[in-house]
C-alpha cells in the first residue's frame, strides 16, 4: 500500500502539481458567430478538458471575448455546437450558464463600485439562495441560517485570496489590481467548475502578475477547478497554461501545448511577431 | 490554589498553563480571527492542544534540551508549540519569518534544529530550500495546510496530524506528559531568542522561565495586569518584547492573547478587541496620529474647530488629569466635554478606548507625539530592557511619566552607572549565556555579575534613567563634558522641518551640526510662505530656511541648557547640506542609521571651515544615482552661528 500511494504522488507530481486533466467537458464545434455583416467568429473548434488550464490569446479584435460570451451564453453562434458535460446546448442565457457552475470574470471590471468587497463577493452567491424575498426582509430563522452559510463559504474564499484586509472597504476605493482580485472572488464564490477569466492580468505591475498567477494555479489545483483565460501576456500563459488556442480574425491558427503554439510559424507570424 | 498547601510551584511555563487550565478552564486565552470572526480559545482548550502537540512531538522522538524551531506570523498554534516544546523540557527558538533562506540557515545550523514547526507553505519552502545546508534538520511541520497536498517529502507533517498522533500518544501514556512536566526546573533554558546581529553574526539568548517569569511577574505587578486584560499579539514572535507581553506575561497573569487575522488588518482587529494593554514601537504610534490628522484635514470647517479647541484643552490639562496632578474645575469640565465631543470618539477610531496601560520602546519617541496621546488620555509609557534582560529593565511609574526619561528601574532590577556611562544591569531576568558563545557571555557580564548594556546612560533628580546613547558613541568635549552625539541628533530630529543631522563635537571646543530639510515639510512650509525653489540644493540655502531651522535648533539648546549634563552641548554653528545623506552613497546604513566615520572623512572640509570660523564654504561632492551613473553636486554652503544660553538661565523649550 505504501508503495502504491508513493506512485502515485510521484506520478501526480511528475503531472506538474498533480491534477489529473480529465475528460472533455466542453466541446465547440464549427462556431460561426455573425453581428450583421462582421464576422466575429468562423468555424471555430476546439475543447476544454476538466482541470485543464486552458489560454486563448490572439491580436487584439481576434474575437477571444467573443469566444468567452459564446460559451457563457451572452451571445449565441449562428452556427456550430456547443457540448458541455455531455449535453448539447440549447441557446441559453448567462444565468443559465453560471447556474451549471461557468463563472467568469471580465476585461473591464464589472463590480458594484459603490458596495463593499464582501457584498460584492456574496452577490456571487446569489443563485444559491433558496429563500425568498419575504424571508430576506424578515432575516429570521431559515433565510438567517442561509446567510450564515454563504457568508462561510465567502470567508473561504476570501482568506483564499488573501483580502481579509479589504472586506469592508467600498470596491470603489481600491487600486486595480485588487478589483480584479475582488472580480476573481466573486467568481469563485460561486463555486464554479468551470471559470473564465477574461484578461485577468491586464494592465497589473509584475508583482501583482505574480500574486494572480500563483491564485490561478491555486484555485485549479485547490478545486479542481477547470479554467479558460484570455491573456496578453505571453510569458504568463506560456507559464501557467496546458494548452493554448490562438485565434486571428475570427479564425482559429493554433491549437496546443505551450511550447508547439511558440514555435509554430503561422502563430509566430500573426501574433508574436518575428523580431525575438 | 497557589495557597493550598503541597502544590508545586508555578516555576515554569508549563506549570502556569496547566494551572490557568485549572484555574479558569472556560476563560478565554486566546482568541484568532479567522474566516471574518473571532475564534475564542479556553484555558483548558489551549492546555489540550497543548499537550496533544508536545505528545506528538514526543511521538516524533523529541527529546529534553533538543530546540524546536518556530518561524510564523503570530498564530495561536505557534503560542502553544512553545509551550508544548517547553512542556517537553525543549527550547524553542524563534526566527523573524520574514527573513531570507539563507539567514535562516544560519540560526538552524547555529542550534543544531532538528524539529521545526512553521506557519504555512512559504516557510516550508524555505526550510527545503536549505535543507541541504541543515541536514540534521529532521521533521518539518506545517500549520497552514494550504498549497500543501502535493508535498511529499518525507520530512513534512501537518500540524494536525501532530496533534492527532499526540492524543492517541496521551491516550495510552496518560502519566507521560505530567511526567515531563514534573521534570522541569525553573532554572532550565525555557526560549533562545537571537539578536538582530547588527554586529557580527547573530547570538542566541538563551532565556530561563525562571527569568521570564520574573520579568512577567514584575511587569504584572507594575502595572496591576489582571486576568481580565487583552492585548493584540501582532509584533514578530521571534522579537523579545512580544515573548514578553503575549507569552510570559498572559501565562503568568492569565490574560488574553488576540491574534490579528493578517498582517494588513492590524487596524481594523485592534479596533474590534479594544485592548486594555498595548504595545507598538513609536512608528506605529505615529502613523496612527497621521492619519486622524489627515482626516481632520479633510473635515468640514465645525469639525475642525472643535477639534482644534478640545486639542489645546486637551493639550494644557490632559496630561495632568492623567497623572492625577490638580486641574481647575473650569479646564476639567471642558476636559469632560472633549473627551464625550473628540477624545472619546478618536479613541475609539483608533481602538484604545479600553487601554489601561500601552508602552512603546524600540526607538526615540517624539515629544509631541508623546504628549498627543497622553493629553488624550490614553496611559502611554516608555520602557526601556534588550534580549538579554528578557526587555525587562526601566519602567515608567504611573504618574511620574517624563518624555525623555524611561522611567525607574523595574521591580527586582538593580541598574548602576559604569565610569564611562554605560549602563550596567543586574536581576533575575539576566541571560544565562549566549548560545555556545561562552566568549560573548564573559563580554557581555562583568565580574560582579551585571550585563553591560552597551549603551550609555544617566539618572535624573528623580532617580529616573534616561539613556543618551550607545556608549562606544558617547566622547568628550575639549572640556572634559560629555559629548552624546545621538541625543542631541534625536532631538534635532523631532523637529520636523529637519529630516537628518549629525552633531560632531567629540575633542572639539564645541559642537556643530550637519543638517539635512525634509524636503516635503520644508517644500510644502516654502509653498505656504510663496518662495520659489529649485530642487533640494536651491532650497536648503535659501536665507529663509536658514532662519527656520536656526529657530529650532535654538529651541533644542534652550532644552540643553536645562540639562545640567548636557547644556555645554549647545550647538554652536551649523549648516545645511546640499544633498541628503544617502545609503546609496554610503551615508547612512540601510537601516538609516548615520554613518558618522565615513559622513566626517567625506565632509572633512565643511568639518574643518565650521571650527574654523569662516562663513561659507565650496564643496563638490559625488553621487550615485538610483540607475546606477555618478554625478557632482557642487555648491558653496552657508555656515551660521546659533544662540546659545546659559546653562540655567535658558528658558524652558516648549
Amino acid at each position: 500500500m505504501m508503495m502504491n500511494d508513493m506512485a502515485q504522488a510521484v506520478a501526480e507530481t511528475a503531472q506538474g502539481g498533480g491534477r489529473r486533466i480529465g475528460e472533455v467537458i466542453l466541446d465547440l464545434q464549427n462556431i460561426s458567430l455573425r453581428f450583421g455583416g462582421v464576422k466575429a467568429l468562423t468555424d471555430i473548434s476546439f475543447d476544454v478538458r476538466e482541470h485543464e488550464i486552458r489560454a486563448i490569446i490572439g491580436p487584439n479584435g481576434a474575437g477571444k471575448s467573443s469566444m468567452l460570451n459564446v460559451i457563457n451564453g451572452v451571445y449565441h453562434p449562428q452556427e456550430g455546437k456547443i457540448v458541455f458535460r455531455g449535453e448539447e446546448r440549447r441557446e441559453m442565457e448567462p444565468y443559465q450558464a453560471a447556474s451549471q457552475g461557468i463563472a467568469r470574470t471580465f476585461q473591464n471590471i464589472a463590480l458594484f463600485k459603490g458596495m463593499s468587497v464582501l457584498d460584492n463577493i456574496m452577490t456571487g452567491r446569489n443563485l444559491m439562495m433558496k429563500t425568498t424575498f419575504l424571508h430576506h426582509m424578515l432575516f429570521w430563522g431559515k433565510a438567517q441560517r442561509e446567510e450564515i452559510e454563504h457568508r462561510k463559504k465567502v470567508e473561504e474564499v476570501i482568506d483564499f485570496l488573501e483580502i481579509q484586509s479589504i472586506r469592508k472597504t467600498p470596491v470603489g476605493r481600491l487600486p486595480y489590481g485588487l478589483q480584479k482580485r475582488v472580480e476573481l472572488a466573486r467568481a469563485l464564490a460561486a463555486e464554479p467548475s468551470l471559470l473564465l477569466l477574461d484578461e485577468p492580468m491586464a494592465g497589473m505591475n509584475v508583482e501583482e502578475k505574480q500574486d494572480m498567477c500563483r491564485f490561478i494555479l491555486d484555485v485549479n489545483d485547490q478545486f479542481g477547478t477547470t479554467i479558460v483565460l484570455i491573456e496578453h501576456d505571453m510569458g504568463v500563459v506560456m507559464d501557467i497554461s496546458d494548452r493554448v488556442v490562438v485565434l486571428d480574425y475570427g479564425k482559429k491558427i493554433g491549437d496546443g501545448p505551450p511550447d508547439e503554439v511558440k514555435n509554430d510559424p503561422k502563430v509566430i507570424d500573426a501574433y508574436l511577431g518575428t523580431s525575438h | 490554589m497557589s495557597d493550598s498547601g503541597g502544590q508545586t510551584a508555578l516555576d515554569t511555563f508549563p506549570r502556569l498553563l496547566m494551572h490557568h487550565a485549572k484555574q479558569r478552564p472556560d476563560q478565554p486565552a486566546m482568541r484568532e480571527k479567522e474566516y471574518g470572526i473571532w475564534q475564542t480559545y479556553s484555558w483548558a482548550a489551549v492546555a489540550e492542544n497543548v499537550r496533544a502537540i508536545a505528545c506528538g512531538l514526543a511521538e516524533l522522538g523529541f527529546k529534553r534540551g533538543d530546540r524546536l524551531a518556530i518561524i510564523g506570523d503570530n498564530r495561536p498554534r505557534l503560542y502553544w508549540s512553545v509551550a508544548a516544546c517547553q512542556c517537553l523540557g525543549g527550547i524553542p527558538v524563534m526566527l523573524y519569518q520574514d527573513a531570507v533562506a539563507e539567514e535562516m540557515a544560519y540560526v538552524l545550523q547555529d542550534a543544531e534544529i532538528r524539529f521545526a514547526v512553521v506557519e504555512d507553505q512559504e516557510q516550508v519552502d524555505k526550510m527545503l530550500e536549505i535543507l541541504p545546508e541543515v541536514p540534521f534538520l529532521q521533521h518539518i511541520i506545517y500549520d497552514d495546510p494550504r498549497g500543501m497536498r502535493h508535498y511529499t517529502q518525507p520530512q513534512i507533517k501537518g500540524l494536525d496530524e501532530l496533534q492527532e498522533m499526540g492524543r492517541i500518544h496521551d491516550r495510552n501514556q496518560v502519566d507521560f506528559l505530567d511526567a515531563e512536566i514534573e521534570k522541569g526546573a525553573s532554572d532550565d533554558i525555557s526560549i533562545m531568542l537571537y539578536t538582530s546581529g547588527t554586529t557580527g553574526k547573530p547570538k542566541g539568548v538563551c532565556q530561563t522561565h525562571g527569568a521570564f517569569i520574573a520579568a512577567a511577574r514584575g511587569g504584572a505587578e507594575f502595572d496591576k495586569l489582571t486576568d481580565k486584560e487583552d492585548i493584540l499579539s501582532y509584533l514578530p514572535m521571534a522579537w523579545v518584547g512580544d515573548h514578553l507581553f503575549s507569552f510570559a506575561q498572559a501565562m503568568y497573569a492569565g490574560f488574553t492573547i488576540n491574534c490579528p487575522e493578517s498582517g494588513e488588518t492590524v487596524m481594523t482587529d485592534l479596533r474590534e478587541i479594544g485592548p486594555t494593554y498595548y504595545f507598538a514601537p513609536p512608528r506605529v504610534f505615529e502613523n496612527l496620529l497621521t492619519t486622524v490628522m489627515i482626516r481632520m484635514e479633510d473635515a468640514g470647517w465645525f469639525k475642525r474647530r472643535i477639534f482644534g479647541h478640545f486639542m489645546d484643552v486637551a493639550r494644557r490639562c490632559g496630561a495632568d488629569l492623567l497623572d492625577g496632578r490638580p486641574v481647575s474645575a473650569g479646564d476639567r469640565f471642558q476636559y469632560w466635554l472633549g473627551n464625550l465631543l473628540v477624545y472619546g470618539p478618536l479613541k475609539n477610531v483608533l481602538g484604545m478606548s479600553r487601554i489601561r496601560v500601552a508602552y512603546t520602546a524600540g526607538a526615540a519617541i517624539g515629544p509631541d507625539l508623546f504628549r498627543f496621546y497622553r493629553s488624550i488620555g490614553i496611559n502611554l509609557k516608555q520602557l526601556y530592557g534588550q534580549t538579554e534582560t528578557c526587555a525587562y529593565v526601566c519602567l515608567q511609574p504611573d504618574g511620574e511619566i517624563k518624555l525623555d526619561s524611561v522611567g525607574k528601574p523595574a521591580p527586582f532590577v538593580e541598574v548602576k552607572l559604569a565610569d564611562n556611562g554605560e549602563i550596567l544591569v543586574k536581576g533575575p531576568m539576566l541571560l544565562k549565556a549566549y548560545y555556545k558563545r561562552p566568549d560573548a557571555t564573559a563580554e557581555s557580564i562583568n565580574e560582579d555579575g551585571y550585563f553591560m548594556t552597551g549603551d550609555a546612560g544617566f539618572f535624573d533628580e528623580d532617580g529616573h534613567l534616561k539613556i543618551i546613547d550607545r556608549a562606544k558613541d558617547v566622547g568628550k568635549l575639549n572640556d572634559g563634558s560629555m559629548f552624546a552625539p545621538n541625543y542631541i541628533e534625536n532631538k534635532l530630529k523631532f523637529f520636523q522641518h529637519i529630516k537628518e543631522a549629525v552633531a560632531f563635537g567629540n575633542e572639539r571646543d564645541f559642537v556643530t551640526a550637519f543638517i539635512n530639510i525634509d524636503l516635503e515639510a520644508v517644500g510644502n512650509w516654502a509653498e505656504r510662505k510663496g518662495l520659489a525653489y529649485a530642487g533640494y540644493t536651491d532650497l536648503a540655502q535659501q536665507d529663509a530656511v536658514y532662519a527656520l531651522i536656526r529657530e529650532g535648533i535654538e529651541q533644542v539648546n534652550a532644552d540643553l541648557a536645562s540639562d545640567p549634563m548636557m547644556s555645554t552641548s549647545q550647538i554652536k554653528r551649523f549648516l545645511i547640506l546640499h544633498k541628503e545623506l544617502d545609503a546609496d552613497d554610503g551615508e547612512l546604513t540601510r537601516t538609516r542609521k548615520v554613518r558618522r566615520k565615513f559622513i566626517s572623512e567625506r565632509y572633512s572640509v565643511l568639518i574643518d571651515a565650521l571650527y574654523g570660523g569662516k562663513d561659507s564654504q565650496y564643496i563638490e561632492t559625488e553621487v550615485k544615482y538610483e540607475d546606477g551613473r555618478s554625478g557632482k553636486i557642487a555648491a558653496t554652503l552657508r555656515i551660521e552661528d546659533v544662540k546659545t544660553f546659559s546653562p540655567q538661565g535658558g528658558k524652558q523649550a516648549a
